[in-house]
């Protein structure tokens, strides 16, 4: 069974009085009241005596299933100056999570199951949200030999990602798939054909031509997508496709999945909201793998994340040291981070804008995730444990104004206003985050 | 002077400090400007003195990163001719060698309170960098393949000195556009004063994405009031990179000869030119080479470049014809 892991905390007794409950799977959208006793839900009503607990007035404010981050890096083992499971996932509670899966490519990657068993435990001291793991497709990610995997998932392992890096060889990722399908575990990947990225810092479009910066062009990711999904169906398994970026690589998806594949996907929000134009600043802390792309790959990410082509976003929260962010664009590492922003930076770009209802980006944020790596899904209802998440729509903030939970700041959002903010999160039946 | 009391507490507004970052930044009258100072500069060396006091008691700093001959030389000279204190600190025996980041070096040269930083150095965006931590004026002597502003300016005074006229020009630029940062901003900077472009050469060597006119046929060139030949960069020819199979094969298909060239086209190149490769030793020094005429545009366009950003502007330009006449 795949697990989460969670720091042990006693449950809440707390009333939440007059919100707007909106739980998108239960078909619920209405002014109620709910209590919790003990960590569950207990009772959902237009009216709930405050029986003794603390009352949170909620009037004005959404209460929705908590939720669900299925690409972070939490950088453990390896670099504790970046990013602990303790920081993180305290970054996670922050944005509203309940619960998130960690990507193997650490230092030294998730590749065993010893490592698995320290990360786990390590998770059940500090972990503030439940927290998963993805193991390695390869040992060491190098895409040579594939890891034990049957005795990494008995250890807990969520799925298998080689996260970071493509597994470049058709033959082993074929392999991977046939052997996977016993443990139950689905593969994620990552798409990018390494012969044409190559050693691309951007999106190759206009931006890149003009800014002179070796660009990544949208076949690198597309050509891997089609091979990959070619693979799924031929081998008849699942697989879920990480941080997708291109426009071609979407109508590949939506392709396979209505012949039948069974095939996921996940998007960013810094890929729903920005396009290669941001990138003109020279921003390392706009450079990301897969890049930011064009307006026209940007509006096709929207439209999948709508109609549920694409299933979940994921923040692929990627924590960096202030110093090696600090040098030239073309310098920088990869990455962003996104915990602590994702709902506002969707509910601002997505949302108010009309271009997804916030039923949809709340099913995708939650319901989705969970639903792609067989997690529990977060639900509002009487019974269930309490994983929610208090959003006060009307607030708006300015990035990086607080100091950041995370033990880095690489925000692609540092300065921007946002609208919507997080004002308490439920995790596994305490209260892990209150603003 | 009577000043009120709130004036006093208020920190002084900081004056938007000016930076020569890309061409993307300057508009049309920016360009002329500086065309503009730069021949009043070029006709100051003319004069038996060559050396004018107009930046006495400032302090240019030249940061190198990269190899450079031309742009290193002749940002050096202009401060001097400019009677500015110069400083010149080199990758290569400096702390970068000890590991030293560009951020650190950057703060360290900062203490010394120059008034210009000039920036050479291999990846794009450095210049911002040193804008960022340093309270200098920033000139970007050439970031990897993003920028190299001067040298679109100095390009720019060549045209219009050899030509004598800027707009309505057609300029075909060959070879190899993907890793040159001259011609990003040659681009930019022949799109602001109305110069048509046209990029030539092999197709993996061309973006696709830049809104101008390119083709594979070097027989393009004859349409051309100016051919811009770009440098092949060796370093980036290595084996299995294949974006041409040879030089040799480049050169046989895209190599400026006195057979390709019209009678009364003129070439251009930034240097350094690799006689053989893009470019004939014939055309080189033939009277149709504006070669030499670039060099020497570079120092008056580089002393107009430092005048602008410390003198400043539009106003500074007056000034500086007032001096002229007395």
């Amino acid at each position: 069974m795949a697990a989460l892991w969670q720091k042990a905390r006693a449950g809440a007794d707390l009333v939440i009085r007059g919100a707007r409950v909106v739980d998108p799977v239960e078909a619920v959208d209405a002014r109620l009241s709910l209590r919790i006793d003990g960590g569950r839900i207990v009772e959902l009503a237009e009216r709930v005596g405050a029986n003794g607990h603390r009352v949170v007035e909620a009037a004005g404010l959404v209460l929705a299933p908590a939720f669900v981050d299925p690409h972070v890096h939490l950088r453990t083992p390896g670099r504790p100056d970046e990013e602990t499971i303790a920081s993180g996932t305290a970054a996670a509670a922050a944005g509203g999570y309940c619960a998130i899966l960690a990507m193997p490519n650490t230092d030294p990657a998730v590749d065993s199951a010893p490592i698995l068993r320290a990360l786990a435990e390590a998770a059940q001291r500090e972990a503030e949200v439940a927290t998963g793991f993805l193991a390695a497709i390869t040992r060491g990610q190098r895409g040579e030999e594939l890891t034990e995997m049957a005795e990494l998932a008995a250890g807990g392992a969520v799925g298998f990602s080689d996260d970071g890096v493509p597994v470049a060889s058709a033959g082993l990722l074929r392999r991977a798939l046939q052997y996977a399908s016993t443990t139950g575990r689905r593969l994620a990947l990552h798409c990018e054909e390494p012969t044409l990225s190559r050693d691309g810092q951007v999106h190759e479009g206009r931006v890149a031509a003009e800014l002179g910066l070796a660009g990544q062009p949208s076949v690198a990711e597309a050509a891997m997508v089609a091979r990959d999904l070619a693979l799924a169906r031929y081998e008849e398994q699942p697989l879920h496709l990480l941080h997708l970026s291109a426009r071609e690589s979407v109508e590949l998806l939506a392709r396979a999945r209505a012949d039948g594949v069974r095939a996921t996907a996940e998007v960013t929000p810094h890929h729903l909201v920005l396009t290669e134009e941001a990138v003109r600043s020279l921003d390392p802390n706009l450079k990301m793998n897969p890049p930011l792309r064009g307006a026209r790959d940007r509006a096709a990410l929207v439209e999948a994340l709508r109609d549920g082509t694409v299933e979940c976003v994921a923040t692929d929260h990627a924590p960096h040291a202030a110093h090696e962010k600090d040098v030239p664009f073309e310098a920088a590492p990869f990455g962003v981070t996104g915990l602590e922003t994702a709902f506002a930076a969707l509910y601002t770009h997505l949302v108010e804008p009309g271009l997804v209802p916030l039923e949809t980006l709340l099913e995708r944020m939650s319901a989705g995730p969970a639903r792609v790596f067989g997690l529990e899904r977060p639900r509002i209802a009487v019974g269930a444990t309490a994983n929610l998440v208090l959003l006060d729509l009307e607030r708006e903030w300015t990035v990086g104004e607080r100091p950041f939970r995370s033990r880095s700041a690489n925000s692609w959002l540092t300065g921007a206003t946002l609208r919507g903010d997080v004002r308490l999160t439920v995790a596994g039946g305490a209260v892990v985050h209150e603003a | 002077m009577i000043r009120l009391v709130g004036d006093d507490l208020r920190p002084p507004a900081p004056a938007a400090r000016r930076h020569l970052l890309s061409v993307a930044d300057l508009t049309r009258d920016d360009v002329e400007r500086l065309l503009g100072t730069a021949r009043t500069f070029a006709a100051s060396l003319e004069r038996r003195v060559k050396k004018l006091p107009t930046l006495r008691g400032h302090l240019v700093v030249n940061l190198f990163y990269e190899a450079s001959t031309r742009t290193a030389s002749s940002f050096e000279l202009a401060a001097k001719r400019l009677s500015a204190d110069t400083l010149t600190v080199k990758s290569a025996g400096s702390s970068v060698d000890k590991g030293e980041s560009l951020k650190d070096t950057a703060l360290t040269l900062g203490a010394y309170d120059p008034d210009v930083i000039v920036i050479r150095h291999p990846q794009a965006g450095a210049p911002q960098l040193v804008a960022r931590v340093t309270q200098a004026h920033v000139v970007n002597a050439g970031d990897g393949k993003h920028q190299h502003p001067t040298q679109a300016l100095l390009d720019l005074y060549t045209l219009r000195a050899a030509l004598g006229r800027l707009e309505g020009l057609h300029v075909a630029i060959v070879g190899d556009v993907l890793h040159s940062r001259v011609a990003r901003s040659l681009l930019q900077a022949f799109a602001l004063v109305g110069v048509r472009s046209t990029l030539v050469g092999p197709p993996a060597l061309l973006p696709r994405e830049l809104p101008v006119e390119a083709t594979s046929e070097i027989e393009a060139i004859r349409d051309a009031d100016v051919v811009y030949v770009l440098r092949m960069q060796r370093e980036r020819m290595a084996a299995g990179e294949n974006f041409v199979p040879s030089l040799r094969e480049y050169a046989a298909r895209w190599q400026i000869t006195p057979e390709r060239l019209r009678p009364g086209q003129r070439v251009m190149h930034p240097g350094p030119i690799n006689r053989g490769v893009e470019i004939d030793p014939r055309v080189a020094d033939s009277p149709a080479s504006l070669i030499v005429a670039q060099v020497r545009a570079g120092l008056a366009v580089r002393m107009a470049v430092l005048y602008d950003l410390l003198a400043g502007g539009p106003v500074a330009v007056e000034t500086l014809a007032a001096a002229e006449v007395a």
